[in-house]
């Protein structure tokens, strides 16, 4: 007779440095903010994580609510997965993005936030279009859904792995002609470029603190985790944050407390406490499982893995190679943020970025994390991960998951890839100390 | 003794399934061969300005991914398990060397798989010219224009790298007029099949269509002309058949077998989106003025509403479907779309609401080019069309 045993007790708390616990509160003001944002008279803009324009929302005074951030917090508490199945029920494909799935399934069921209070519907959807198709068709649906305007905000793609002058002409003649001139509308608010440049200052001020974090990895060992650690780290800053003095704040106390662990010689704080001694270094590709992030990260912290470098702590904008929001240059600088997000940039520069990674982390290797209904992402990882191998000579490894889908998350598969590859790694090192 | 065309329509069929089958593309190879200097510039099934590679006295080849005649055994290896089937078979195209001889590719934007398939063309074919048109979704002149001209201009400029010569504005418009003749060829292939499907099967159709992609557009215009002259001498038999309007067959290609059945399973197909390149334009591109701005005008304001494209107007969502089955009397519409196909997948329930809300009976199912299982999706349609037979204007 089969006997299936649950989980004797329910898993310890997880432990939070003062960091985390800061950022939590943020967070859990914003979605307060959101959720009681009618009755002050706030309006609110729907927008993307990538190509966002959280200083030009805050110039007509609205609220900034994310969707792929609903679905993450969705996918944390486990919400996900009843979302996504609720939206397929109405006729959404099992094969296409599951923040989409998790969004729409999250309206279907009362459009309750993380907070347990309703979202309010948006007053606009500022589709801040970053080169991902299923951006454009996920804000066609919520129109249909809300009935509000949506403002295209097309960034080119980065193609030939340059910026062109004609690519911020027609992001910086969209901005005036189209985007800035609905805001006002629909806010009733006077554009304010001066206002705009205040809040640019202050991004710029966070961002030089946030890409020290970053870069802090390059000790040894690491004090931070650049992956699991670095979605806390992400938070602010790609988020509703961006331009304001409680983003600098953040960042600032987050630094204090990376320089402690340095100084103190310490490695990544996890849900379990402290890191042990540091085994492995890695570079992450691809974005995490939201769906059992704590045990996909147990798998890397138990084996002493941890992430020196992460592309997906650049899909809100790539700090660390010398972007920062330029007071002086408004809405170019605007233009030049939504153009340098992550997967607005080629394959080839993507290759070169997490070969350069891995050089300057002094990584021992590539995962790539590589989701199920991400095509933006996803689409030529594997080619990536040969080209990675061939230059650096270090070896790749690859794992297939799911942004918030539970179903496409199978935990003793990943867990034996891993442990083969830290294998490999070790095998690794093992030749080239034989070779010495 | 009646004034018969040189051809009949079996022998031209005849010539373009040749040319669907022969993955190595021997018709393009010869054309390249038969005069130096000459270019061929591959791309990817959507909208590409042809024009531009024409007037660059080159040959525009349509590539369509392999079909269902094309084992996969390399490309597999560069995609995970939930990606379409067509950037695959091109990786193997590539890879097996039978695009040696293509000078230079251009990948439309469809959607991000194609995308990042035009940086890993840069990658594994790095002596090769890739080129990704960007095409605007805002559509006022001034904007998306704009931006749109100077990916042309750019186009351009990566076309004379290719040639060592420029592109004269005159040569454009030459290039123009010639597909402007293509295009009302195509148009009246079309208005000829929604009139008398029983006389254009959809398979003949999409062959001829195919064809257009691998010969050089003045030799496919004969051929059009030829099969409209030589099927208007015929009559065969009509069929109570149902009158449907398929959607979702933008990009990757459906297998012929696949056309045949849904009109073997009871249905005319009387309108589709095969090929869109084709037919992209609704009338033809002006021939005054600065060609580019021409081609960016019939791009903004004239061109097919299709899932890739941004719709910045709520209310005329999905309508082009609807406008669709009433032009062409058609009783219902099948969504066949692609696995994995995000843009075609996500905008499958608008437009299913859309229809909906009219009135209009619709089923879907998915395929991928080398869908083998043809029964399923007979029985799905048959049911489909004796639903419409038995319901409708009940």
């Amino acid at each position: 007779m089969t006997v299936i045993v649950g989980p004797k007790t329910k898993p310890p708390e997880a432990i939070k440095d003062a960091s985390m616990a800061r950022q939590k509160q943020m967070v859990n003001a914003h979605y307060d903010r959101l959720a009681s944002a009618k009755e002050r008279g706030e309006k609110v803009a729907a927008t993307f994580v990538p190509g966002n324009l959280n200083e030009l929302l805050m110039c007509f005074d609205m609220v900034n609510n994310l969707p792929e951030v609903n679905a993450i917090q969705n996918g944390l508490r486990r919400q996900s997965g009843g979302y996504v199945m609720e939206a397929e029920k109405l006729g959404h494909s099992e094969d296409v993005c599951t923040y989409v799935k998790s969004d729409i399934g999250m309206m279907a069921k009362g459009n309750i936030g993380p907070n347990g209070k309703p979202l309010p519907d948006p007053d606009v959807l500022l589709l801040s279009y970053t080169g991902c198709f299923t951006f454009m068709k996920w804000f066609e649906l919520l129109r249909r859904q809300y009935k509000c305007e949506t403002i295209m905000f097309q960034t080119p793609y980065l193609a030939d792995g340059r910026i062109t002058k004609d690519m911020i002409s027609y992001m910086v003649k969209q901005l005036r002609q189209d985007v800035i001139p609905k805001l006002e509308r629909i806010s009733g608010v006077k554009f304010d470029i001066d206002r705009l440049r205040e809040y640019l200052r202050k991004s710029a001020k966070a961002e030089d603190d946030h890409v020290w974090v970053l870069q802090s990895a390059k000790h040894k060992p690491s004090p931070i985790d650049a992956y699991f650690g670095g979605i806390y780290y992400i938070g602010p800053i790609f988020g509703a944050f961006r331009g304001t003095d409680d983003a600098i704040e953040y960042y600032k106390f987050l630094r204090s407390e990376v320089e402690q662990r340095i100084a103190q010689g310490k490695g990544p704080v996890t849900p379990d406490g402290d890191m042990g001694q540091e085994r492995y270094r890695l570079v992450v590709e691809g974005p995490p499982n939201y769906t059992n992030f704590r045990q996909f990260w147990k798998m890397f912290y138990d084996e002493g893995a941890v992430v020196v470098a992460s592309s997906y702590t650049k899909v809100g904008g790539t700090y660390d190679y010398g972007f920062r929001h330029d007071p002086d240059r408004p809405l170019e600088s605007l233009a030049e943020y939504c153009l340098n997000v992550y997967t607005n940039r080629n394959l080839p520069m993507r290759v070169d970025m997490l070969e350069n990674y891995i050089n300057e982390y002094e990584a021992d290797g590539l995962l790539i994390n590589s989701i199920k209904s991400c095509n933006s992402f996803s689409a030529g990882q594997l080619l990536m991960m040969r080209e990675v191998e061939k230059r650096t000579g270090k070896p790749a490894a690859f794992i297939e998951t799911d942004l918030v889908d539970p179903r496409y998350f199978s935990a003793a598969n990943v867990k034996n890839r891993l442990e083969s590859y830290f294998q490999m790694i070790e095998q690794k090192r093992a030749g080239f100390r034989g070779a010495a | 003794m009646l004034d018969r065309p040189h051809h009949t329509t079996a022998d031209i069929i005849a010539r373009c399934e040749a040319l669907f089958s022969d993955l190595s593309f021997t018709a393009a190879r010869e054309w390249k061969a038969a005069e130096p200097g000459r270019i061929v510039v591959g791309f990817l099934p959507y909208y590409a300005p042809r024009e531009l590679v024409h007037a660059a006295g080159g040959l525009p080849l349509g590539i369509f991914g392999g079909g269902d005649q094309l084992e996969v055994i390399h490309g597999d290896a560069y995609y995970q398990s939930y990606i379409c089937r067509i950037p695959r078979s091109t990786i193997e195209l590539g890879v097996s060397g039978r695009l040696d001889f293509v000078d230079g590719m251009m990948f439309p934007s469809i959607c991000d798989v194609i995308r990042n398939l035009s940086g890993m063309w840069k990658l594994m074919f790095p002596s090769k010219g890739a080129r990704y048109i960007d095409l605007p979704h805002n559509f006022d002149d001034d904007l998306g224009g704009e931006f749109y001209v100077s990916e042309l201009r750019e186009t351009c400029e990566w076309l004379s790298s290719l040639t060592g010569k420029p592109i004269t504005s005159d040569a454009i418009r030459a290039s123009i007029a010639v597909f402007n003749d293509n295009r009302r060829l195509v148009r009246a292939l079309y208005q000829l099949r929604a009139d008398e499907p029983w006389n254009v099967p959809s398979a003949e159709l999409y062959l001829l269509l195919r064809a257009g992609m691998v010969i050089p557009v003045e030799e496919h215009n004969q051929m059009l002309a030829d099969y409209l002259a030589a099927v208007r001498l015929q009559q065969r038999p009509i069929k109570d058949n149902s009158r449907v309007v398929i959607c979702g067959m933008f990009c990757e290609q459906p297998p012929l077998n696949l056309i045949k059945s849904i009109e073997l399973s009871g249905c005319y197909i009387v309108d589709d989106d095969f090929i869109l390149v084709t037919r992209w334009e609704n009338s033809d591109v002006a021939l005054d003025g600065d060609p580019l701005q021409s081609l960016a005008r019939a791009y903004l304001h004239d061109s097919k509403s299709t899932p890739p494209k941004y719709e910045p107007d709520e209310a005329k969502k999905g309508l082009y479907l609807v406008d669709s089955v009433r032009k062409n009397r058609a009783e219902g519409v099948i969504f066949a779309m692609t696995s994995f196909c995000d843009p075609g997948l996500l905008e499958r329930p608008m437009l299913q609401a859309v229809l909906k809300s009219h009135g209009i009976p619709q089923i879907a199912f998915k395929y991928a080019e080398n869908s083998g299982q043809m029964q399923p999706i007979r029985e799905q349609a048959g049911t489909f069309a004796d639903s419409i037979k038995l319901w409708s204007g009940a």
